[in-house]
């Protein structure tokens, strides 16, 4: 039997949590504090999972980068693909939080949303 | 000279939980006056996960947090006034700031609620020998310059220190294509939270070395490499342990310190271990009317705890102005006993005191099996067992007032770790 240690990164409080496995399923799940710890674990030694944020260009904003994150959580390999595809996004100011700026990242159906509201540049400047 | 109700100074996190708090709370006239050309403070940098969980049971973005308390100061009709600097505030509450628009301008205050955070420790504060070449920068400027400028500072990275801001860089500067070579860290655990060396070190095989420090900086235009070396116990490098690192940038994640030269100018008492104001139970400062709450006051790891700590603080300066905090009688300190660093709040008011009054606080090394005490006068009335405590998070007690009651001419209240 395999023992894998994780450090839970649900909440602040990081329980050390073991996960016992036989051949790539769990057997035994130990040392968490809540059900999100226990289902984290059972993911992060099977599926792990990551919410990718970063920032995208702005064309006309009043600010030129927009913050940016994956509307939900995808698999950890494909981050580096996901950000190969963010760094090539422009959006055009006006921007609001929640705007879809890219509906499907890395082949993983998951929207990449803008966290921001980013204004147009007043024509002043 | 144009009266408010209360005046916020800094429009972060805990600026405006304070003035939603406060607002709420039955406060007239409210203004947040921040330096910053937008609200939300450092929260607008910070554009990673991981915020609100504990007030929104949802994982929220820096600026999607600070968003959400945007909208509800909105909805309140709370004036906020941006690039605005505070220059002085007296004893007697005026503020004098001054804008583009206004110029210098006074305001009288009916009670003042200091909110400006703090700034990071910068190289000059670390004594490490070398040239000053461009290349060096406190992590969280770096932060800004990527997150919000879209302006990537380097592409070989060193960063020194393992605050948060320091570890959440090494991501960010990874995932934007640069090469981060190692975190450094001088003493022996980490600084920052367990879930972002997990998140941002382990994810993306970047080493972590504790006890080790940058002696030496190279470059005389650009930084061009710097060597690090193991440090012992007192914090001496090793000789024979230095090796070189080839980068064009260095990140220094090396403390933050509370912004208090306002504070400290108008005559608020400061506390000699958090760099913040000494404060009572109702996060009241020396002078009466004048509140502190969030960074300023002492340096949290969640935006979380900020925000909570700010709406105590706003719900008191609103009854403050409103006439319903009682005058504070006769306080009992609140001692950082064995292990422990430092309390906040430094002392309490039993009479006006909450049921359960939240007693922040930082160990001074990791403890394992720890038990948690507080003793009112040497006798034992809270204890919690802990797995495991750490410096780099903070810990909290709830306090109970009935128990500080029962304690006939009570003088103070230690809170130390007793085994572990």
């Amino acid at each position: 039997m395999e023992k894998r240690e994780l450090t839970c990164i649900g909440c602040p409080l990081g329980c050390l949590i073991t996960a016992a496995m036989e051949g790539g399923t769990v057997v035994e799940i130990t040392g968490y504090t809540c059900q999100r710890g226990r289902d984290y674990a059972a993911k992060e030694v099977t599926n792990p999972t990551r919410i990718v944020t970063s920032t995208v260009r702005v064309e006309g904003g009043a600010c030129p980068v927009v913050s940016v994150r994956t509307k939900a959580d995808i698999p950890k390999e494909k981050i580096f693909a996901c950000m190969k595809e963010i760094n090539a996004l422009v959006a055009a100011a006006p921007v609001k939080p929640g705007d879809i700026l890219l509906e499907d990242t890395a082949g993983t159906g998951v929207a990449v949303i803008a966290t921001k509201a980013v204004a147009k540049r007043p024509h002043s400047e | 000279m144009r009266a408010y109700d209360i005046v916020i100074v800094g429009g972060g996190p805990a600026g405006l939980a304070a003035a939603v708090a406060a607002k709420k709370a039955g406060a007239g006239d409210i203004l947040i006056l921040e330096r910053d050309r937008e609200m939300g403070g450092i929260l607008n940098q910070c554009i990673h996960n991981g915020f609100g969980l504990h007030t929104f049971q949802e994982e929220l973005t820096g600026p999607e947090y600070a968003g959400r308390f945007l909208a509800m100061a909105r909805q309140l009709g709370i004036p906020c006034e941006i690039d605005t600097m505070v220059l002085e505030i007296g004893s007697d509450k005026v503020v004098t700031a001054m804008n583009h628009k206004k110029g210098m301008f006074r305001i009288r205050a009916g009670a003042v609620i200091l909110a400006m955070g703090c700034r990071e420790r910068a190289r000059g504060a670390l004594q490490i020998p070398g040239y000053r070449p461009a290349g060096i920068f406190s992590a969280g400027t770096a932060q800004r310059l990527v997150n919000m400028e879209g302006y990537m500072p380097g592409r070989e990275v060193v960063i020194l220190g393992s605050g948060d801001i320091g570890l959440i860089m090494a991501r960010r500067m990874t995932l934007e294509g640069a090469k981060v070579k190692v975190v450094a860290e001088r003493l022996p655990y980490c600084g920052g939270l367990q879930r972002n060396v997990v998140q941002c070190l382990e994810d993306y095989g970047i080493p972590l070395k504790l006890c080790h420090t940058v002696v030496d900086i190279r470059g005389r235009e650009r930084l061009e490499g710097v060597t690090l070396a193991r440090v012992d116990e007192s914090g001496r490098p090793i000789p024979g342990t230095e090796e070189d690192y080839a980068c064009d940038t260095l990140l220094l994640s090396v403390g933050l310190i509370p912004e208090n030269e306002l504070s400290r100018s108008m005559g608020v008492e400061m506390d000699r271990i958090t760099a913040g104001p000494v404060v009572n139970e109702s996060l009241e400062t020396n002078i009466p009317g004048v509140f502190a709450c969030g960074n300023v006051l002492h340096v949290h790891d969640l935006v979380d705890y900020v925000s909570e700590e700010a709406a105590r603080a706003g719900e008191n300066a609103a009854r403050f102005v409103r006439g319903l905090l009682p005058e504070c009688e006769g306080a009992v300190s609140v001692v950082a006993g064995r292990g422990v660093r430092y309390c906040v709040p430094g002392r309490i008011d039993i009479t006006r005191m909450a049921e359960r009054l939240p007693v922040r606080f930082r160990v001074d090394r990791i403890y394992k099996e720890a038990l948690l005490t507080v003793r009112c006068d040497g006798k034992l009335v809270l204890h919690k067992r802990k797995k495991m405590i750490k410096p780099g998070e903070m810990e909290e007690i709830l306090l109970p007032r009935e128990k500080c009651l029962a304690q006939s001419g009570l003088r103070s209240i230690v809170i130390a770790v007793e085994e572990g």
